[in-house]
This record gives C-alpha cells, structure tokens and sequence, in this order.
C-alpha cells in the first residue's frame, strides 16, 4: 500500500460572527424558532436588494493577513444560480473570479515535528442557505430561513496535504486561527465551522493528480480524519481491482463510517455564475487594509514562538498552550502569578487543569481553577512546601472545593517534612521492621531501594521531601549513617 | 376655469397649496377618468378607491394646517411593478397575481412622504418585458391617440394614463426604453434619470443593471417636480447613489444659449420613419433658435446596443426571476407531485410567453460554455458604448435623436417577430447600457400621431435635460395636446 500517496485539499466555510447578515440586518444568533430571523431580503421579497455587512468584509480581511494572502484591491460578488427551496432567491450571493483574499499559507506542524507550509489557493465571503426541515411534518417539507444569508468565509487549500492526520492538522490549525482573530465562533455542533475535503490518490512519484471525489459538510475533526480514511482506501480498493474513481460528490455517514455517493443529479450542475449587478464591487484600499492590521492580536504561531522563547517552553508544549487564545492567556497568567517555574506552570496547565476541565467538559474560561488559584499552588511545589505528588490531591481539593492551596496543605498536614532528622527517624523505623529486605539489598538487590522509599513514604504518609529521602535513605541503606 | 385635469401636476401642486381646489375634488375627478378608461385603454391593473379618497382626506387636512410636503394631495399612479404595502403588486404577471407587498419601495415611499396621493397601480408588459404593453396578463393598454394602436412599453398604462389625463403624473421604470418610447408614443414627457438617481428598492428587478425609476408626466415642469420628490441616495439599494439631489424645479428657467447639442448621427438611419425624422429635425431648429449650437456627433459602436442589450437584460432576469417558484409566494400550481413539478408548473403556468423568452435565452447566454462568447463579450461591447458617449459628452453638452424609429404602431402588428419589437428599442437602449439620464419631449406628428424628441446626457445631468426640454416647451405645445376622446 505504499505505493499510493494521497492528495487532500480542504474547503473550510466558517461562519462569521458577524451581529447580522452578510446582505440583511436580520440577527445571526443560533436557535431561534424557524423564520423568527429571516427578513424580507432573506425572504427573496420581489424587489429586495442585498446591502453588504461591513464587519463581514472586515472580518475577511483579517483572516487574509493572517494568513499572509493577498487582499484583493476590489473583489466582486456574483450570483451561483440553482433552484432549491432553501434558497430563497434562486441564487446565492457568494465570490467567483474575484474573491477577497487569495494567496495565502498556514503552516502546520505533523506527527515528527516538523512545520509543513500549506498554500491557500483562496479565501471568499458568501451567504449561508437556509435548511429544510421534515421532522414533525408529515408529507411536507419545511423550510427555516434562519439560517439563509448567514455570512461564510470559505477557506480554499490548495491540495497540499497527503493524510488525514494533515488535513485535520490542517483544520485545526484555521479553527484555531479563526478563534483568535475572533471571526468565527468555531462551534462545529451547531455547524459553524464544517469543511469539504476534496480526495484523490495517486501512485508515489506521479504528477498528476488522481479524480477526486468531494466529500461533503464533515463537522468535526474525527470525522475529517474518519471519513478521509475510509475514501482513500475505498479509491484504492477500485483502482487496485481495476475499476476507476468516478469524480462525484459523496457523504460520510458518521454510524456506519463510510462515505457514499450522493444521489446523482438528474442533470449536470451549471450554476451560471456571473457578477451580482446589486453589488458594487468591494473596493479596499491601502489605508483601510492597514487599519484592519492594526488590529490583528498576535497570531498562534507568534504566541508559540515567544511561549518558547520567554518562558523557555518546548515546541511541543508551547504549541499545546496556544492552541486557543484563552488557554494561552490563561497559562501566562499562571506563569506570571509563579514566575519560579514556567514548565513547571506549563505541565501543570497541560496535565491536571487540562485533564479536569476534560472530564467536566468546561472551556479553560469557566474553569473552577483560577489561574491565580492554580499558581498559589505551583509555588508551594516550588519552595517545596508540598511534593508534586502530594500537590495533585490538593489540586482535587481546590477544583472540588473553594480553599486556596495554603488552607487545603495546612488543614490536610500536607506540609512536606523537610527536617533530616526526622525523616531519619523514620528510615531508622523501616530498617529496623524490615531486616530480611535490607539484608537482601545490601547483598546487592539493588532494586529493593524503591521499596524502602515506598515504605518511609507510606509511614510519613508522602509527605517526606522526595529528594531529601533518597540521599538519606541510600547512605543509611549502605550503612554509611 | 380651466377642467381641472387639464391643469399639470405642478400647477395641481400649487393650487392646491393655495385652496383653489381641494385634494378630495382632484382625487374624485381623476377616480372618476380612471374608471370611465378602464374599458377602453385598460391602463391600470388596480385603482385604489378607498385607499386614495382616505389619503385625499388626510391631505385636505394637512393642506389646512400648512404642513406636508411638495405634492401633498397631488393624485399620481404606480407602475405595478413597483411594491406597495397593502395592495396587490402584479408586474402584470398571472405569478405575482395575487402577490400583496407586505412593504413599500422607497420611490412608493418617498412619493407618499412628499404627499402625493396614489389612485392605482399601472398596466405594464409582463415583468417589464415588452414594448408594446401586450405581454401583459392583464390585457394591452390601448393607445388614446388611437384605441387601436399600442401605447408602447413596458410603461404602457403609466403612459396612456397621464396621456389620457387620467392622472397628471405616473412612475415608471425604463430597462431599455419603457419610459421614453411609450412617452414618445402616447405624446407625453418621460424621463429615465440617471442609474443610481432614484432607488431601486422595492421595484421588482427585471435587470438590474438597467432598470431604473423615472416619471411619465404631461411637461418637463411636472417631471422636474416629482423627480426631486423621488430621487436621492437609499441605504437599502448599494447601486443607489450618495449625491445630494439638486433642485431640478428651481434650475429650469436657466438659459439655453450656448447649450452644445450633439445630433446623434447613428440614430439618423435608415430605419428611421421619414416624417418621424423630420419632427424631430423641426425640433431641433427650435433649440438653435433658442441658441443651442448642433453638431453632428457619431457613436461608432451604439448600433451594437440592441444585440447587446438583448444577452444582459436577458440574462440578469433569468437570475432574477428565480425566485418566482412557488415556494414563498405568487402562484403556486395545484397539488404538485414532487419538488420538480412544483417548480414547472407554478413557472410554466405563472409566466407568460415573452417571459419565458427571455428567461431562456438569459439561462442560455450564462451557460457554460455559452458565457464567454455572449455574455462577456456583450459586457466588453457595453463597455465600449459607454466609451463612445463619455467621448461624445467631451464635445457636447447633451446627444439628441428621435426616441423611436415610428409612431405607434398596431396591436399586433409586432407580436409575431420579438425581433422586429426589439428593434423598437434600437434608439433607447444605449441609454441604459451606459446608465445616462434620457428624456423624451413630444415633438409633433405623425399624422394622428404623437412622436417624441429624445436628450441624452452626461451622468446626473437631469437638470440639464429638464431646463432644455422646459426650454422647448415653453415656446412649443405639443406637450399639451391631449387625445380628443380624453380632452
């Protein structure tokens, strides 16, 4: 099977978070009653015309920088014509030959750790289409036009990415970045971010391109990396018992994980694209370009770099903690809280808090830790007050209840015993309980130290200075003390 | 005293302001004309009876108290392609024939803001496509210079109404000449202003491009009046132009002396009717006489603009016509069996033939495969048209040329070859194409019958238009003749 090599290029639409449409002042909010949010211009009215939304174009912009791709000085928006009862006007206002960003790249970092650059061929607004809805309507079809004129921003790659764990690399990395230039609310469930994966295969060391198949209105990570799975080894399976791949449109099924041909259309698609004569070209200049830059925030791959270089992270680690603007911005507010130990801050963000927001399903900006909390309790790791491992059950205590780190470590006797003499003591207690393993360990049983440590542990009840403990113990052990 | 229909809508407009009459009487007379001509010229698809005596009420009331605006109790019609709140807008479609605009187009609005008081709705060609009035579902509008001819189109009740004096002022839109060319033909003044003058908001799109609002009324004067009620800049139409609107009343008594005229050499062809020709030859020696200086311009590429005209318009209202399909409003076929059905019944039985004409040659030309050698080329030869007059306004201050190439014609005289009817519009549409303003004075006739003098001009010139053309009609009076049956 090595011999294929699979070419993958993504369609991202994202929808903006714009307050209202892209063409009408109807409200963009998720989850009204059906057609509580379409207004006569969503409606398709007899002689309703688009205005176009400012913030969308606004927002399209920033995306463009972002992805370093070039801001087209005009653009235009033209109308894809089809019949289809959610689309009100018959047509949808989307961009063709002239979208407003185009030439772009992102880059990516794969399973080995090394940076990909994918090429962005192109980045267009258009409206959403309403839904039809059948639930609950027996012999008919309904129609919510909530939805209809939605702004989008779709997001063309060009067909860089060669596996399914690229394209999701890929997909998180403009979910990521759409989040941070706060434009997209990223929420796949209610569909806001959704892509198309377009995919081929073709034989390694081969130029051209194998036929694609598109595979339509993937929502969530898993299912990209699913769905783009199952199709490669579907093509490969046709080609290698002969067959051909037909370029076609296909849908993943998430139960039964496979993607299937939609049904055929009775006759080709034609759109008749051409330029929406109720729309004025959009036209930027330098200075508005300029002002939108001036409010870009500092991009993922900028954060990372510098989490690398302030706080002496690794690559891996800095890139976790940027993955979301509120993780990042909840991280440094923990490492400037306990500024003794950035990594330390670091895999406590990614471990603990990572995995209790995890299990409640909470986003790091509900989260019941405060930053400043979580710090109170590193720095005590950190002057030693309490062993790391120790740290993790007042760590529970804090998420559960409301004390701070000092009030759980005093209440709970978790100071650490840093006193040698002590700690002594209590070697001297185990040694003397245990006279068949000492005897075995200074006969050379090397590995019976661990279970002295986990015995002084035990009788301290963990709360022995871990480092102070194995000095100690190895030079009582030996008979040196 | 002179019949108050008889009187022009500016004049209506003072008098009223001066108590000499008031609004329920005008309201009442005009009703009463309206409703007398529906039999004969069937020029309106709805009169609004109750609606425009309550509004006439209500102006009286306001004419009492000094308040409301310029045409406050002047009674006026709406193209019925122009959405009204409350009352049926049909476009002269069995589709939107039971279609009640739940809103107002801004023309609609401002004009009702301004005070004017709406008696009806007008007969037009069926989505403003035709130049006849005979696509309409609702039957042609006769001509009242001769019942027997048409009354051009797609205007055509608008026009036949204020030529019949059944109302002293009309809205109509012009795509490609369905202001000028029924104004021509029914010897009345239409003006087509510039695209972006006037909103296009609540006007229901034939092609967008092209279409524009204007005002079908007796004088230049009148025009002028009603133009500054309705133009100016609309947020809710990106096409509409922020620019302040000038007070075309207060600029017509400007003089003329010196006004550079460019005769429009192409429009002098040989598909020009001889006597047609040589009224609108009259006229133009009456502007040298008022000291206007003629020269002969020339407009190598507008003979295209028919060919041109007839790939865009089609094409955008293909597109726009698609949102008729049975699914939100207009007509809906009976039990459809599936989706499919839905859609070719409701538009096969909703559509008229001209229509679907035009939808399909529209669907066609942006077709792939079809859309570089049609429709891009015929974008890339308006774009040379347009050259051609901004080359032209270097030398001249306006173009004019006849409106049309013949008086009126039969009924049914053209329906047979859509090109022959097309080619009614062979000296309006570059207009269009280049989103100038153009009107359309009546310059004497043909026999019975009225023709009409078109002016061209640079983009936002309708002052310019309107002082010539009030120029004109102050020292001729064709603009006041009115058909014997209608006097």
């Amino acid at each position: 099977m090595s011999d294929w090599e699979t070419v993958i290029g993504l369609e991202i639409h994202a929808q903006l978070s714009t307050r209202s449409k892209i063409f009408s002042g109807s409200a963009t909010a998720y989850g009204a009653p059906p057609n509580a949010q379409a207004n006569l211009v969503d409606l398709g009215y007899p002689g309703v015309l688009p205005v176009l939304n400012g913030a969308a174009v606004r927002m399209a912009v920033k995306l463009g920088l972002a992805l370093n791709a070039r801001i087209a000085p005009a653009s235009v928006f033209a109308r894809k014509n089809y019949f289809y009862p959610d689309l009100p006007k018959g047509y949808q206002i989307s961009q063709y030959e002239l979208p407003i960003v185009a030439h772009g790249s992102l880059d990516i970092v794969l399973d080995d750790g090394q940076v990909k650059r994918v090429g962005i061929t192109r980045a267009h607004l258009e409206e959403d289409a309403g839904k039809s809805l059948h639930e609950g309507l027996p012999g008919v079809t309904g129609v919510d036009l909530n939805r209809a004129g939605t702004p989008l921003i779709e997001i063309v790659s060009e067909p860089d990415l060669r596996s399914a764990r690229e394209a999701v690399a890929y997909m998180k990395k403009v979910h990521t970045l759409v989040r941070y230039l706060e434009i997209c609310d990223g929420n796949m469930q209610e569909g806001s971010f959704r892509c198309d994966a377009n995919v081929s295969v073709r034989h390694a060391g081969e130029h051209r391109f194998g036929t694609r198949a598109e595979i339509k209105n993937l929502n969530s990570f898993r299912f990209v990396e699913r769905a783009i799975n199952f199709e490669v080894a579907r093509q490969i399976d046709v080609l290698e018992g002969g067959g051909k791949v037909v370029q076609e449109t296909r849908l993943y099924d998430p139960d039964k994980g496979e993607t299937r041909s939609m049904r055929s259309k009775e006759e080709a698609n034609d759109y008749r694209y051409f330029p929406d004569p109720d729309l004025l070209p959009v036209v930027l200049d330098a200075a508005f370009i300029e002002s939108v830059r001036a409010t870009l925030p500092e991009l993922p791959d900028q954060k990372a770099a510098r989490f690398t270089s302030q706080y002496g992270l690794p690559a891996y680690d800095a890139g976790v903690l940027t993955a979301s603007r509120e993780l990042a911005d909840y991280y440094e507010a923990v490492a400037g809280a306990a500024p003794a130990d950035a990594k330390l801050a670091a895999n406590w963000v990614m471990g603990e808090l990572a995995a209790a927001l995890n299990k409640e399903s909470l986003e790091v900006t509900a989260s019941r830790m405060t930053a400043e909390r979580l710090a109170g309790l590193l720095k005590r790791i950190s002057d030693q007050t309490i062993s790391g491992k120790l740290a993790k059950e007042v760590f529970e205590a804090m998420w559960s209840g409301g004390a701070e780190a000092d009030a759980v470590i005093a209440e709970r006797g978790l100071r650490q015993i840093t006193d040698s003499a002590a700690i002594e003591r209590v070697i001297d207690e185990v040694m003397q309980k245990n006279p068949g393993q000492l005897a075995e360990y200074r006969a050379g049983k090397d590995k019976l130290f661990g279970f002295f440590v986990g015995q002084v542990m035990k009788a301290t009840g963990g709360k022995a200075n871990p480092a102070q403990l194995n000095e100690l113990l190895r030079r009582k052990l030996s008979g040196w003390a | 005293m002179r019949e108050l229909h008889h009187i022009g809508l500016s004049e209506l407009a003072a008098g009223l302001r001066a108590r000499r009459f008031s609004s329920i009487e005008l309201t009442e007379t005009f009703l009463g004309r309206i409703e007398r001509s529906q039999g004969a010229l069937n020029a309106f698809i709805s009169v609004t009876r109750a609606e425009a005596l309550a509004g006439a009420a209500a102006a009286d009331r306001e004419l009492a108290a000094g308040t409301g605006g310029a045409l406050l109790g002047v009674p006026i019609a709406h193209k019925d392609l122009f959405c009204t709140r409350g009352v049926r807008t049909t476009c002269g479609s069995r589709m939107l024939d039971n279609f009640v605009s739940p809103y107002d187009a801004t023309v609609v609005a401002k004009l009702k803001q301004a005070g004017a008081v709406m008696l009806g709705k007008t007969n037009m060609d069926e989505f403003a496509m035709g130049s006849s009035n005979e696509t309409s579902y609702y039957g042609p509008v006769r001509n009242p210079w001769d019942p027997d001819l048409v009354p051009g189109g797609s205007s055509g009740g608008s026009a036949a109404a204020v030529a019949a004096r059944l109302v002293p002022g009309a809205t109509a839109t012009d795509t490609g000449g369905s202001i000028r060319q029924p104004a021509a033909l029914c010897g009345i003044t239409g003006l087509k202003p510039t695209y972006g003058r006037v909103s296009r908001y609540g006007m229901v799109a034939f092609a967008s491009s092209l279409d524009q609002g204007g005002v079908l009324t007796a004088s230049a004067a009148d025009a002028a009046l009603m133009l500054r009620e309705m133009a100016g800049f609309d947020p809710n139409d990106s096409t509409s132009v922020e620019r302040e609107v000038p007070d075309y009343v207060g600029l017509l008594e400007q003089p003329l002396a010196g006004l550079k005229v460019g005769l429009l050499k192409e429009f002098f062809d040989k598909g020009l009717d001889p006597d047609n020709g040589q009224r609108v030859r009259e006229a133009l020696k009456v502007f040298e006489s008022l000291g206007a200086r003629l020269t002969e311009v020339s407009l190598p590429n507008l003979p295209l603009s028919v060919p041109v005209y007839y790939v865009v318009a089609p094409a955008e209202c293909s597109s726009n016509l698609a949102r008729f399909d049975g699914v939100r409003y207009g007509h809906r076929c009976e039990s459809p069996r599936d989706l499919l059905d839905l859609y070719r019944r409701s538009r096969g039985e909703g559509f008229g033939a001209e229509v679907k004409r035009r939808i399909m040659t529209g669907t066609y030309v942006l077709s792939a495969g079809y859309y570089d050698a049609y429709y891009l080329k015929a974008q890339r030869v308006r774009q040379l048209i347009n050259a051609d007059f901004t080359r032209a306004f270097q030398q001249v201050d306006v173009l004019m040329g006849p409106t049309t190439p013949t008086p009126a014609f039969a009924i049914g005289a053209k329906t047979s070859d859509p090109i022959t009817m097309y080619l009614n519009d062979i000296y309006t549409i570059g207009a269009n194409l280049a989103g100038l303003p153009a009107l359309s004075v009546p310059c004497g006739f043909v026999g019975q019958l009225p023709v009409g003098l078109q002016i061209v001009g640079p983009h936002f010139a309708e002052a310019r238009l309107l002082t010539a053309a009030h120029a004109y009609q102050r020292v001729t009076d064709w603009h006041t003749r009115i058909p014997k049956a209608w006097a």
